[in-house]
């Protein structure tokens, strides 16, 4: 058993990939955002009992404290407002005082527009065309800037300087053994077409979807209004094409590579000994995926679902309608209300739905680039003779040995040997 | 390093190819929801 404890770890790879810790960064930095910003208004201090009471007087109208405490940020329950739409049937006869109005007085046929309540027709045909006024906008437009932009934008930055300590501390991951010289063939054409078809659309959405969150905000002090706005409309109509040549990398890549991404007991140990990130002298044998690249492998597939399928609803908008349905869902469930928040909001308008849609694209888009900067850099710099692998297809034995060992296993019993170095 | 060439190569054709598609299905808001009252030209 000595013997071939000795030669399991000659065989296994020091795989230093860094991804556990890449994850580990995502899941603080999203539970901080999570926790530093609440998902609604601040309700401290808000006096619901006394806003009521205070109604009394009014007949029940919204008063002086309603408007302050709104101004102040707070959520306050609106029904009153909501309900307060007019009653058209208990109207007063049309010859009675008022009774031309219907039993709707001006401020209440307004109300019901402002609350998305009246029935509307308009000329124009479509699911948004009638909504008149909608108020989602402004909390929209803060929570794009003051939390999807911000924090999305420092986790990036974030992600580029823990590589770069990463980097400075760690170095380059050396291939530990003496190089045979002799190569392997780890990916064929088909599958490194299919990475790379994949790869340099996620690149031009990346750009281009960057370009769309900061551009207002950064590159028109550097540009220019005019320039800007040609550069955003063409990189709209780009973000908006290629697209399409993501999803087929991801289909093909997910048919492709699916086989050898099954979780299995390997990945617990791999797990254990953190891929050997730590230690040179530990190298977890691994398949042709390690448990780190499964993780990104799932990872990929579930925020591509994601970042597809919100895409898709806003470039096809107002077609794809489903936060009205899981907001409700969710309320239903009252875990909101157990953890002191307020139930999200339901009905919403069309254009509601699209503003949190955008907010969800944001979001994955951000989670992903993150991932993928970690990707790349594993991939290229901080690992050495890593680039073959998606580079020529061949990568050297010795490399496989420390990282992919069960895989080259695999490899050497099925061939009976390796090809020689070019 | 072909197959990055060629994964490239038929990203930008795709693209190009998509949007081709997308305009002839007229896929756009404004397209979808403009009419003969409401010409956003």
């Amino acid at each position: 058993m000595g013997h071939l404890r000795t030669t399991e770890k000659d065989t296994m790879g020091t795989r230093k990939s860094g991804f556990g810790a890449f994850l580990a960064l995502i899941v603080l930095i999203v539970l901080a955002m999570l926790i530093l910003t609440p998902l609604t208004a601040d309700r401290d201090g808000l006096d619901e009992a006394a806003l009521v009471a205070a109604r009394q007087e009014t007949g029940g109208a919204q008063t002086r404290e309603d408007i302050m405490a709104r101004q102040r940020g707070q959520q306050i329950d609106d029904t009153f407002r909501r309900t307060a739409t007019g009653d058209p049937a208990n109207a007063a006869a049309i010859t009675g005082q008022l009774g031309t109005l219907g039993g709707v007085s001006d401020a209440e046929m307004w109300r019901a527009l402002r609350y998305d309540e009246a029935s509307t027709d308009a000329t124009s045909r479509g699911p948004a065309t009638n909504v008149l006024i909608q108020d989602g906008g402004m909390w929209w437009l803060e929570f794009r800037e003051d939390v999807i932009a911000k924090w999305g934008g420092w986790l990036l930055l974030g992600m580029i300087g823990v590589l770069a300590v990463f980097y400075l501390i760690r170095g380059r991951v050396p291939i530990v053994g003496e190089k045979t010289g002799r190569k392997i063939l780890r990916f064929g054409s088909i599958d490194r077409f299919a990475h790379w078809l994949t790869a340099g659309s996620f690149v031009m959405l990346a750009i281009t979807g960057l370009v769309s969150m900061y551009g207002r905000p950064y590159l028109i002090d550097v540009m220019g209004k005019e320039a800007h706005a040609d550069f955003a409309h063409w990189s709209k109509l780009i973000h908006n094409s290629i697209s399409f040549a993501f999803m087929l990398g991801v289909v093909l890549i997910f048919f492709k590579w699916v086989r050898f991404n099954i979780p299995n007991m390997n990945d617990l140990r791999w797990l254990r000994q953190m891929g050997g990130l730590f230690d040179d002298s530990v190298h977890p044998p691994a398949g042709k995926f390690n448990a780190g690249q499964k993780i990104i492998f799932w990872s990929v597939m579930l925020m591509s679902i994601g970042a597809v399928a919100t895409g898709l609803s806003l470039l096809l908008p107002f077609r794809v309608l489903v936060f009205d349905d899981v907001f409700a869902w969710i309320n239903g469930l009252g875990v909101l209300s157990w953890a002191g928040f307020n139930d999200l909001p339901v009905p919403l308008t069309p254009q509601e739905e699209m503003q949190y849609t955008q907010i969800v694209h944001a979001a994955f888009g951000f989670l992903f680039m993150a991932m993928i900067i970690g990707h790349i850099y594993i991939g290229t710099l901080g690992m050495e003779g890593a680039f073959d692998a998606m580079g020529t297809g061949y990568v050297e034995e010795q490399w496989a040995r420390e990282h992919h060992s069960l895989w080259l296993k695999k490899v050497k019993a099925r061939d009976g040997t390796a090809h020689p170095a070019e | 390093m072909k197959a990055m060439l060629a994964g490239f190569t038929a990203a930008i054709l795709i693209a190009i190819g998509a949007w081709y598609g997308l305009n002839h299905a007229g896929f756009s808001s404004q397209a979808v929801y403009s009419s003969p009252n409401v010409r956003l030209e």
